[in-house]
């Protein structure tokens, strides 16, 4: 416990002294105006804006590990993906979207937690379309798994992530569940003969 | 009290409407409108969209406040920063058109309603007004309290449409509605002059007009 403790401090004092803080509606706005443009252009086919919001997300995120690991100065390794589970919920989430997800119902041999969302920054205001099939295809917030993927990725972990509930669908919370699939060890570049 | 509450878009086409009766005083919140009255509302309401286009350059104010009468029934309106329109239409239970309020507005405003029932409903104009004489003259009971005039009834807003009590009570629904609307509208999948169908949006008139009206 002193370690979730020590990172949700670190969370904090980065969030107040290192981070440059934008407006959270115009957030909000432009990302909502995002997924509203791909449901459009997709023709509200929802699997494949999940897909794109996904993609979106990763490229951020293999981009976005470098300016976390930055800014928290951390150039030490998780010792275990407990540890992990914690630092991205508390640090990273935290630095970033300035939210804290509890971490829980982890699986017994420790490779599979959910991150449950109290609040959602990126879906104030937003009703997801009432076309009958927006409420049980869309992920609105996709993105978020795209980029933990991503990030977790640049640090050796190859990761799979899903939502598996959200409020805006008139569940009670808001659930990404982030299985780790395997460590990637380190590969050398090919010799060349 | 009865009341009808609608959102206008920039091309005067509806994007909201709403019905419900007062809550205050052991109102059950239900409106009391005829079938007929029902369907002549929303001619009202888009016939005083002509005051409203006139009323609001007058001043500066978003609340225009009581802008059209026609028979019984008050039109408030409220115009948003994108010229959407809220227009509350208003109506007294009891037979008020026999105690003869004064006229609220201008000579301009009297002059559409009975254009709107020349024009929209040649047939039905003569039977527009007993429909609403019925209509009002249907609960006695409730009369005889009204004009025995004790204080309580004579600052309740149901019984005074053009009172300032009543002014102010629309102005805080209105600004309540208004608050929910710019949220509502804040969903990125909402477009301009698309109908409002959130049921969040509705739940929340409903409330504003619970606590106000």
């Amino acid at each position: 416990m002193s370690s979730a403790s020590k990172a949700s401090r670190l969370g904090e004092e980065i969030w107040k002294t290192r981070i440059e803080k934008v407006n959270a509606e115009l957030v909000v706005l432009t990302y909502g105006t995002i997924v509203a443009q791909i449901c459009k252009d997709f023709e509200s086919d929802y699997a494949e804006v999940n897909k794109q919001l996904d993609r979106m997300g990763y490229n951020i995120g293999l981009r976005l590990i470098e300016d976390y690991l930055a800014k928290s100065n951390t150039m030490r390794r998780c010792s275990n993906f407990r540890e992990t589970a914690e630092m991205i919920a508390k640090v990273g989430f935290k630095i970033f979207l300035n939210v804290t997800p509890t971490i829980t119902n982890w699986t017994g041999d420790n490779k599979q937690f959910s991150l449950v969302f109290d609040e959602n920054p990126l879906a104030d205001f937003v009703e997801l379309p009432d076309d009958g099939r927006a409420q049980d295809q869309l992920w609105f917030s996709n993105i978020l798994c795209g980029v933990l993927r991503g990030a977790l990725e640049m640090v050796q972990m190859q990761v799979e992530t899903h939502f598996i509930s959200d409020v805006l669908r008139g569940h009670d919370t808001t659930e990404m569940r982030v299985t780790l699939v395997r460590y990637i060890d380190d590969e050398l570049p090919p010799e060349d003969d | 009290m009865s009341y009808y509450f609608a959102i206008i878009g920039t091309q005067d086409n509806p994007l909201f409407e709403y019905e419900f009766g007062t809550s205050k005083q052991g109102g059950d919140g239900m409106a009391r409108f005829t079938e007929q009255a029902r369907q002549l509302n929303q001619f009202i309401i888009h016939s005083s969209l002509d005051i409203v286009e006139e009323v609001q350059w007058t001043n500066g104010q978003m609340y225009l406040k009581l802008v059209d009468r026609f028979f019984t029934s008050y039109i408030s309106c409220f115009l948003t920063a994108s010229n959407i329109k809220f227009l509350l239409l208003h109506q007294p239970p009891s037979s008020s058109s026999s105690s003869a309020l004064p006229h609220p507005s201008s000579s301009a405003s009297s002059s559409t309603p009975s254009l709107v029932s020349s024009s929209h409903h040649p047939p039905s104009s003569t039977s527009v007004i007993p429909s609403l004489s019925t209509l009002t003259g249907g609960s006695n009971s409730s009369t005889s309290t009204l004009t025995g005039g004790t204080s309580r009834t004579s600052t309740s807003i149901a019984a005074n449409p053009t009172s300032p009590q009543t002014e102010e009570a629309i102005r805080n629904f209105f600004a309540e509605v208004y608050e929910n609307y710019v949220k509502a509208i804040m969903s990125p999948f909402y477009r301009t002059n698309m109908e409002i169908r959130s049921p969040v949006f509705r739940a929340r008139v409903a409330a504003a007009g619970r606590k106000y009206l």
